[in-house]
């Protein structure tokens, strides 16, 4: 018999609607990205939904589980999902499914499956990669408007499968600016500069930045925020944990821009660059992972933005979104612990 | 304890029931972090084992006369002289492998696998047994590394037996195979990260071959009971 405590209100989201919701309100991202960075997102989301569903399915039959019941609940597609969009258009494919099958069989399923996994699955497969590729990890195009050349449907997908198109160019040779430089994303341009000498007002000359915050990653983190907004009116997350961490992030990068304005980049930079909007509004909010008291879910957000300005200003990785929010899952219990709200009608023990 | 353990007990007990690195998980320190290739695991396995034969038949021959409060230091010293012993002929003979161990030589010492062998077993059995304690129980570990080993070798660079001149001399270096060619090698395999994870799996494989077998005795049992109860 399954005893419930009250109040008996029926929830608005099956867990499956809910996972359909949030895979929808990634498309504006999704297309974000493909305008700007070309045709690997989509080799990447295709990769890792088909090798989340087969990895899924084998190791769901391996634990005498139904396959059909499980995979109808589209967490693992959600999963896959969040990881090809955070994964650097046209990585290799094996990125992909190395990545993919580690957030499935390991970060979920090993540790029993949706609900019961302590770490955010997607970011667990991510930073395994970041950890194991550095170099296929880190390789960006350069948007596709300051690009000198970009490769086209056929190249990508040579480029994505064999490592090199028909005409022997690597993904290096589309890396380069019209200059002849190597582009490098925002976050990485501003790590690699500081540790070569310049100051911030110098970085922000440099083409990558362009005239309003980043080229290209700006529109890719607005377009994640208008997703993420519709979640929330939608109300599949809570507002708590999105404001708390972009408003972290703002506070603390703030700071250190008033502090030192010429070694901390500015904070419109911070909220528009790198992983920022996907992670406040799809990575941080993961239901299972994340705290689930409102207060919580403050301090839980407030301490991931602050880890990640922490680590992209003084750390050795140029964005930080998988590592904090991995950081954070692990204190996601304490925090619960801490914050339960008090049952109504109890007295405060004297 | 008898004086007349059996020693096909002791035998099993270290190479899988009582097994240092996949049930009592001990030493799990140099487990993880030399485990890389086969030949590092190989090399600090022997290593481990030689220590523990040493410590455990030096333990046994002295156990009469060590008085009980002062146990855990005297045998710390004996297996530290073993240790030091060890060292200097790995330095010695396999000068490049003492280099690629480094510090996880001396570390033996503090290998929780020797000095709980000392108390638990050799200080209250006679040598032979004791010694038949240490080169099982040294065996099973080295077993485990070298698996550990394996794996994370052919994950992480795909190779197999890479360095085995370090250990076995130069005609050795025929023995490395590229089992495949890998673009970028597979760091996390390389890192400890994948030989906690590697670890895991082991134990849990370790596990389902003890359930198994549990399942098919009991089955067996009951077969046997049933035959031999008169209907």
């Amino acid at each position: 018999m399954m005893l419930s405590s009250s109040p008996y209100k029926k929830s608005s989201h099956s867990v499956s609607q809910l996972m359909q919701l949030v895979i929808f309100a990634t498309i504006p991202g999704a297309i974000a990205l493909f305008y700007f960075f070309g045709w690997g997102v989509w080799f990447n989301l295709i990769v890792c939904c088909s090798v989340a569903y087969a990895s899924e399915w084998l190791i769901v039959k391996l634990r005498n589980r139904d396959p059909k019941k499980v995979l109808s609940d589209y967490s693992a597609l959600l999963t896959a999902v969040l990881l090809a969009l955070a994964l650097p258009p046209l990585a290799p494919w094996w990125v992909a499914t190395i990545g993919t099958l580690f957030a499935i069989v390991f970060a979920k399923h090993l540790y029993g499956g949706l609900g019961y996994n302590p770490f955010n699955p997607a970011m667990t497969g991510y930073v395994l990669l970041l950890i194991s590729f550095p170099m296929a990890m880190t390789t960006w195009l350069p948007p596709q408007s300051i690009a000198a050349q970009a490769p086209d449907f056929i190249s990508s997908l040579q480029l994505f499968f064999s490592g090199s198109d028909s005409q022997g160019n690597t993904l290096n040779y589309y890396t380069l600016n019209a200059d002849g430089f190597t582009m490098a994303t925002p976050l990485d341009e501003i790590k690699t500069s500081f540790s070569m000498g310049y100051v911030f007002d110098e970085i922000k000359n440099k083409p990558i930045f362009g005239d309003w915050q980043n080229v290209g990653w700006q529109w890719v983190n607005l377009a994640f925020l208008a997703g993420g907004l519709f979640l929330i009116v939608k109300k599949a997350i809570s507002w708590h944990i999105p404001v708390s961490f972009l408003a972290a992030i703002y506070i603390t990068s703030f700071l250190a821009h008033g502090y030192d304005p010429q070694l901390n980049p500015a904070p419109m930079i911070h909220l528009l660059s790198g992983a920022t909007m996907l992670g406040a509004f799809f990575i941080a909010t993961d239901p299972v992972s994340a705290t689930t008291t409102n207060k919580g879910r403050i301090i839980f957000g407030a301490a991931i933005g602050f880890i990640v300005v922490m680590i992209r200003n003084y750390g050795g990785y140029p964005d930080a979104i998988a590592f904090a929010v991995l950081i954070m899952n692990m204190a996601a219990p304490l925090i619960d612990h801490y914050t339960q709200p008090k049952v109504y009608g109890s007295q405060e023990l004297k | 304890m008898s004086t007349n353990a059996n020693y096909s007990t002791i035998a099993i007990d270290g190479l899988w029931k009582n097994n240092p690195a996949l049930v009592q998980l001990l030493g799990l320190c140099p487990l993880l972090a030399v485990s890389n290739t086969l030949i590092n695991g190989l090399g600090l396995g022997i290593a481990t084992t030689m220590v523990l034969v040493g410590s455990n038949i030096s333990v046994s021959f002295v156990r009469h006369w060590i008085p009980k409060e002062i146990r855990i230091p005297v045998f710390v010293m004996m297996i530290a002289s073993f240790v030091t012993n060890t060292q200097l002929l790995m330095n010695a003979f396999t000068y490049e492998l003492y280099l690629v161990l480094g510090i996880f030589i001396p570390l033996i010492v503090t290998n929780c696998t020797i000095i709980g062998r000392a108390e638990a077993f050799a200080s209250k059995n006679p040598i032979i047994p004791s010694f038949v304690d240490g080169i099982t129980q040294g065996i099973g570990f080295s077993v485990v590394l070298v698996l550990l080993g394996a794996v994370r070798e052919l994950l992480g660079q795909g190779t197999l037996f890479y360095g085995a001149h370090q250990l076995l001399g130069d005609w050795a270096k025929v023995l490395t195979i590229q089992v495949y060619e890998v673009e970028q090698s597979f760091l996390f395999a390389i890192l400890p990260p994948g030989a906690f994870i590697a670890l895991g799996l082991f134990i849990a494989l370790k596990n389902m071959i003890d359930k198994k077998l549990a399942e098919r005795q009991s089955t067996a049992n009951l077969i046997n009971y049933q035959q031999s109860t008169p209907k």
